[in-house]
């Protein structure tokens, strides 16, 4: 047997995957602690070990890889020109890399801009600003100014190529790592931020898993490839766009309610499914990650419910409103808290659908009717998610929740919302073993056996 | 034309569009089209473009020109305060063009010109203007210029 081990170094729990790679099946699951605040390799050996105790004897795996969401995640700051445009394209490049973005900034760097970033101290910083030939003056400026400021990590510069090698050049003068890669925005409208993402990776697979302290159980797997959303992502596009001999699923959007947030990836080209209808603004990636740092089910709940209305969670729950905001305050006291009576649970599901809603609502483009003297003209911002085919429910909430088809139910377009671009009938799944990371990770070394595998896993919910 | 004679217009940049709700895209798309084939680097935003939108397409490629098209007599209604927005992104010095069918019904063409001036337009053109004369006053007024407007961004 040939035997693959993924293993997710998460924010409470380490959990591993080991994969039959002839047969394309799971062999099993193991679970331990997050120790990467003290020593990596605790958790790493507690879950080998439950894993064990699963399965028996530990197979030879040919490849063990990593993804990690530990010490943080991956902590970015981008800085970019104009807020719509290369401002907008370093954040795509950012989040489309897995990272947690901390702050965004445009236009030159403020004195109180560049004592924020000291403050954020994030792990990677990445600058932008200009179109290639284009404006040099702003890019070089704020160069110059995260040259003096405290900041020491690496910073990768994805702007103007003109100004680029200048601004790396006094970014090094003043001892900060920095790689230079091609820019974001290229030319006016362009979107180019596969070089930026490529770069923020390398930087995280040389730097920040060594800063992070992840590297000290390097003995114990191959290579910490990629942040964890960075890898749920690299998972939807194999099952998006299939392999060499496999077709894949098509146009697809992955949902991940997690404790803290809700991340959105969608693979899809979001070009207007209505006749008539004008693209506007950028253009949109087609490998698209937003996280909704407001919208989680623990820490955030009370954001939830400020931003759906705590009336409609407790009608949804069928709760009035004194024990909705009683069961609300509960999960803020004690946020490790999972959810035991059956009024609880019925909440954290109106909370889980409440996200999905959202979440979904604002990674979706909206058409807006603009009116001319001829009659309305219809314009579309972002992506039409219309013709997506699938999606995908993945994290531990949907996959324990009460009833995930109705949560997942929650990203479809609705007839009420005409404006709102999404799915309009999908099959819905959910990655209830959670193996979409692990699809990820070994998309790059055994695609096949990765596709089959996740095709496999993604278990259709729902009546549709 | 051979743009070999004038080599300085590939160093200037200059951004099209349609302003406001206008759908009109032909003639903006001859006069891209035209300034292109004449060397310029030219950044087209087509039809529906709002006025901020201009403004930032030019801070952010460094243009040294805006060529606004404006053909369904909402001009200027549309181009109220667009030299101030240039000034307020930081382009003061930027070249202002416009041209199309600016306003409603037959006009006088000084009251016109002038109503445009006054917003901050450089130049004023009208219906029907060619490219090839588009091309001969941009090369007159950069070269009075002496070289690109690149203008500081930013601060
Ligand atoms: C084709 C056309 C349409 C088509 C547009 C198709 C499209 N998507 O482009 C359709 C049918 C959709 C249409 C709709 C309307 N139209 Co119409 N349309 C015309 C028409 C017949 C021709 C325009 C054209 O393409 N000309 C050919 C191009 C090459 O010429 P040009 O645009 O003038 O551009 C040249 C120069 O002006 C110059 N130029 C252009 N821009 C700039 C900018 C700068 C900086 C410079 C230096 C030069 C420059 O360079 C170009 C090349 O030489 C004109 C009448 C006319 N003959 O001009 C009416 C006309 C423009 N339309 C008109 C109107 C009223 C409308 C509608 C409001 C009609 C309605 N009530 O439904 C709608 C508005 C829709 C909207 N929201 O924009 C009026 C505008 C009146 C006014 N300004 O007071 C016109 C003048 C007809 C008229 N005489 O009444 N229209």
């Amino acid at each position: 047997m040939t035997a693959a081990l993924l293993i997710d170094f998460g924010s409470t729990f380490t959990k591993i995957r080991a994969i039959d790679l002839e047969k394309a099946e799971i062999i099993g699951a193991g679970q331990g602690p997050s120790t990467v605040a003290t020593d990596i390799t605790d958790g790493l050996t507690k879950a080998l070990s439950d894993l064990e105790g699963r399965i028996g004897r530990l197979p030879d795996f040919k490849h063990r890889l990593a993804c990690s969401s530990a010490a943080g995640g991956l902590g970015m700051v981008t800085v970019g020109l104009v807020k719509e445009l290369t401002a907008e394209a370093a954040k795509q490049a950012a989040l489309g890399a897995g990272a947690k973005l901390t702050g965004a900034f445009s236009h030159g760097l403020t004195k109180g801009d560049i004592a924020e970033v000291e403050a954020l101290a994030p792990d990677i910083i990445l600058l932008a600003g200009g179109t290639d030939g284009g404006n040099s003056d702003v890019i070089l400026e704020n160069a110059e100014k995260l040259a003096a400021a405290s900041v020491t990590c690496p910073i990768i510069v994805a702007g103007n190529r003109e100004a680029a090698d200048e601004a790396a050049g006094m970014l090094e003068a003043a001892c900060k790592p920095v790689t230079v890669t091609e820019n974001v925005m290229p030319e006016f409208g362009a979107l180019n931020v596969e070089p930026a993402r490529g770069a923020i990776r390398q930087v995280f697979l040389e730097r920040i898993v060594h800063a992070k302290g992840i590297d000290r159980a390097a003995e114990m797997f191959d290579a910490v490839l990629m942040p964890t959303p960075a890898a749920v992502l690299e998972g939807a596009r194999l099952l998006s766009e299939g392999s060499a001999n496999t077709p894949g699923l098509g146009a697809l959007v992955v949902i991940d309610v997690g404790g803290a947030t809700t991340d959105v990836h969608s693979v899809a080209t979001g070009e207007p499914t209505a006749e008539g209808v004008i693209p506007h603004g950028l253009p949109e990636p087609h490998l698209k990650r937003t996280v909704e740092g407001d919208l989680g089910m623990r820490i955030n709940a009370p954001a939830i419910a400020e931003a759906a209305g705590l009336d409609t969670l407790a009608e949804a729950a069928g709760l009035d409103a004194d024990g909705a905001r009683k069961i609300l305050d509960g999960i803020t006291a004690d946020i490790d808290g999972l959810p035991e009576t059956a009024a609880q649970k019925r909440f954290d599901q109106a909370l889980a659908e409440a996200a999905v809603g959202i979440a979904v609502a604002r990674h979706a483009g909206t058409v807006t009717i603009v009116q001319t003297v001829t009659g309305p003209v219809s314009m579309q911002t972002g992506k039409d998610l219309g013709a997506v085919t699938t999606v995908i429910g993945t994290g531990g909430v949907l996959a324990h929740g009460a009833d995930p088809a109705a949560a997942l139910a929650r990203a479809l377009a609705d007839p009420a919302e005409p404006r709102s671009l999404r799915p309009k009938d999908p099959d819905l799944r959910l990655d209830g073993e959670y193996l979409l990371f692990a699809c990820g990770l070994l998309a790059g070394v055994e695609p096949e056996a990765a596709l089959t595998l996740g095709l496999a896993h993604m278990h259709p919910v729902g009546g549709t | 034309m051979n743009t070999d004679e004038n080599p300085k217009r590939g160093d200037i940049t200059l951004v099209t569009g349609v302003i406001g709700a206008d759908t009109h895209i032909v003639g903006n798309r001859i006069l891209s089209l035209g300034l292109e084939e004449a060397g310029f680097k030219v950044v087209t935003l087509g039809a529906l473009t709002p006025a901020d939108e201009f403004v930032k397409a030019a801070l952010e490629t460094a243009a040294d020109g805006i060529m606004v098209s404006s053909l369904y007599g909402q001009g200027e209604l549309d181009c109220r305060g667009f030299r101030d927005l240039c000034i307020e992104a930081g382009l003061e010095g930027i070249l202002l063009y416009i041209g199309g069918n600016l306003v409603v019904g037959k006009q006088d063409w000084d009251s016109v010109e002038k109503r445009y001036k006054e917003m901050g337009f450089d130049r004023v053109f009208a219906n029907g203007t060619r490219v090839e004369e588009v091309v001969e006053i941009l090369d007159k007024d950069f070269a009075a210029r002496k070289k690109p407007a690149r203008k500081k961004a930013g601060t």
